[in-house]
């Protein structure tokens, strides 16, 4: 039998410690779903979706009650829509959003990823009409996240997209002003995106995937923050160490949770995805871990050596614990999800600068960031151009999930609730780039030896 | 299908008579006990056979933490396998 200590350590992380599994996420194909009519289209992707997921939300709930393990989100990504609706003669990809929003209501799953373009090296007539029908797609509806993919490490940078993304960007806030600009909460820009993340709102389901599959994220850094406190002042090797044998045990809950979820629902098991992800309750943060080793404030100088040791400690342990591991596996650091990074970049320690810096050695990007509504749309589309040429070269995933929040100015700050928090407007640099997003065309991909 | 019951809460008389009794009730058989006096606090953990259970065990873990709440003391029912995972390679 488990001794005593170890039954209560893991009711302690659950109890005090905020341990969770954060996501179950059903990938649907909607590939056999195109037609030449769009009505057709759209009723056949909420038929496919409520048959696949019908029981998805129940068997989550169920799972957590046996196991006593919290199951934060259960949610959907599908294939990305400009793939599907290219066959079907209309303009406006507006309906399938509300088709996707439709479906994700009917099974009850909190969010559904998706309506989505991969335009890394160029866009087809369908991807500029997804893309174009973004802004009105995200404020018509409540449940759908949509990502665009602009770059990769073996296409380069599709500069035109991402000058088009900047504008795209500008609509969603000016279209959602009412809620803080919050249709941008749930768009990415991406280079070298995953075909198998199931955290939103940057899911879709890629086209190598199966017909369905189930991929789970966990989360946890309370559990490594809880773990550190009991290795004060000793030197990084024990720091590894201990997060190491943290995440090891917190992917083993994912893995279960995830085999549990397949089996249960008859659907194959996909990925474990090895993330930190933070949510604005206190004793959740990813800041506070960094701080935990010896940072005064988040942000400050030793950041991104501390981030970049927490990231590959937590993959280091979280392999061995997965048959399958994939995703963006690594420590998100989204600001308004996350309330030492908030009291961070409150306190005007930490700026988009350094959480650029952080970005080179951590899962994602520049994620959930406020910034002035006065921001033009060539700087926020030169601020994802850097960001995807960080992950271009690096052969990472980068994002960028940036709020222009319009009327708001730095030291406002903006409200979004739940899990998505509340962030301060953060300054950006106010020369122009627009000569240089104008220039549109391609960025050439990067070299791939003579590393230096 | 075995599960481990936890039971925490401030000491007194008859708190294992209660557990044992509910369990009992279900026909949940218990196969190990361990049980210690923490400061004043009652701690007991026990490993179960659930698979005779009269109840879903959803429902018996429900039924447990439900009964524990109105005598101040947090009982909890979780399947044995989430503990193996996370402490045994």
């Amino acid at each position: 039998m488990i001794n005593t200590t170890e039954i209560f350590d893991t009711i302690h992380m659950i109890d005090q410690q905020h341990l969770d599994v954060r996501t179950i996420t059903m990938g649907i194909s909607l590939l056999d779903c195109a037609d030449a009519d769009p009505n057709a289209a759209c009723r056949k992707i909420y038929d496919k979706i409520c048959r696949r997921a019908e029981r998805l939300v129940a068997t989550g709930q169920a799972i957590e009650a046996e196991f006593g393990i919290p199951i934060v989100n259960k949610r959907i990504s599908v294939t990305p829509i400009a793939l599907v609706a290219g066959a079907s003669e209309t303009e406006s990809y507006v309906p399938f959003a509300v088709a996707l929003d439709n479906a994700a209501k009917a099974v009850g799953v909190n969010f559904i990823g998706g309506f989505s373009a991969l335009v890394q090296k160029g866009a087809t007539k369908a991807d500029r009409w997804l893309i174009n029908s973004i802004p009105e797609a995200l404020a018509r509806t409540e449940l759908v996240c949509s990502s665009v993919n602009v770059g990769s490490t073996r296409a380069g940078i599709n500069m035109n997209a991402v000058g088009t993304m900047g504008r795209v960007i500008k609509e969603t806030a000016r279209l959602t002003a009412g809620q803080g600009g919050f249709g941008c909460a749930k768009l990415v820009v991406f280079c070298n995106a995953v075909e198998d993340n199931p955290f939103m709102a940057g899911a879709f389901h890629g086209v190598g995937e199966p017909d369905c599959i189930i991929n789970v994220g966990v989360s946890g850094p309370g559990v490594v923050y809880h773990a550190l406190k009991e290795v004060k002042g000793q030197p990084f090797d024990v720091v590894a160490e201990t997060i190491k044998k943290t995440a090891f045990r917190v992917t083993r809950m994912g893995q279960l949770v995830a085999q549990e979820a397949s089996r249960r629902l008859g659907v194959p098991f996909g990925i474990v995805d090895l993330s930190l992800a933070p949510t604005p309750a206190i004793g959740d943060s990813v800041a506070r871990i960094l701080e935990e080793m010896g940072l005064e404030t988040c942000g400050t100088h030793g950041t991104t050596a501390a981030l970049a040791l927490l990231n590959d400690a937590v993959k280091k342990g979280g392999v061995m614990a997965s048959s399958h591991v994939g995703g963006l596996s690594g420590a998100f650091i989204p600001v308004s999800e996350d309330e030492g990074m908030i009291a961070a970049a409150r306190s005007g320690v930490l700026h988009l600068d350094k959480l650029e810096a952080m970005t080179c050695v951590c899962s994602v990007g520049l994620d959930m960031i406020a910034v002035p509504g006065d921001t033009s749309a060539a700087t926020i589309a030169a601020i994802i151009a850097d960001e995807a040429a960080i992950g271009m070269v690096n052969s990472k995933t980068t994002a960028v999930r940036i709020i222009p929040a319009p009327g708001k100015t730095v030291g406002d700050t903006v409200e979004f609730g739940g899990l998505l928090g509340w962030a301060p407007v953060m300054p950006v640099h106010p020369q122009s780039a627009e000569t240089f997003i104008a220039r549109g065309g391609r960025i050439p991909a990067p070299m791939q030896s003579l590393k230096n | 299908m075995r599960a481990i019951v936890t039971v925490l809460g401030k000491d007194r008389v008859g708190i294992m008579s209660m557990v044992c009794a509910l369990l009992a009730q279900h026909n949940v058989n218990i196969l190990d006990i361990s049980q210690t006096i923490l400061r004043d606090y009652f701690t007991m953990v026990m490993l179960v056979d659930a698979a005779q259970c009269d109840l879903p065990f959803a429902e018996l873990a429900a039924l447990l933490e439900r009964e524990g709440k109105e005598r101040d003391l947090s009982i909890r029912a979780q399947r044995e396998d989430i503990f193996n995972a996370m402490h045994r390679i």
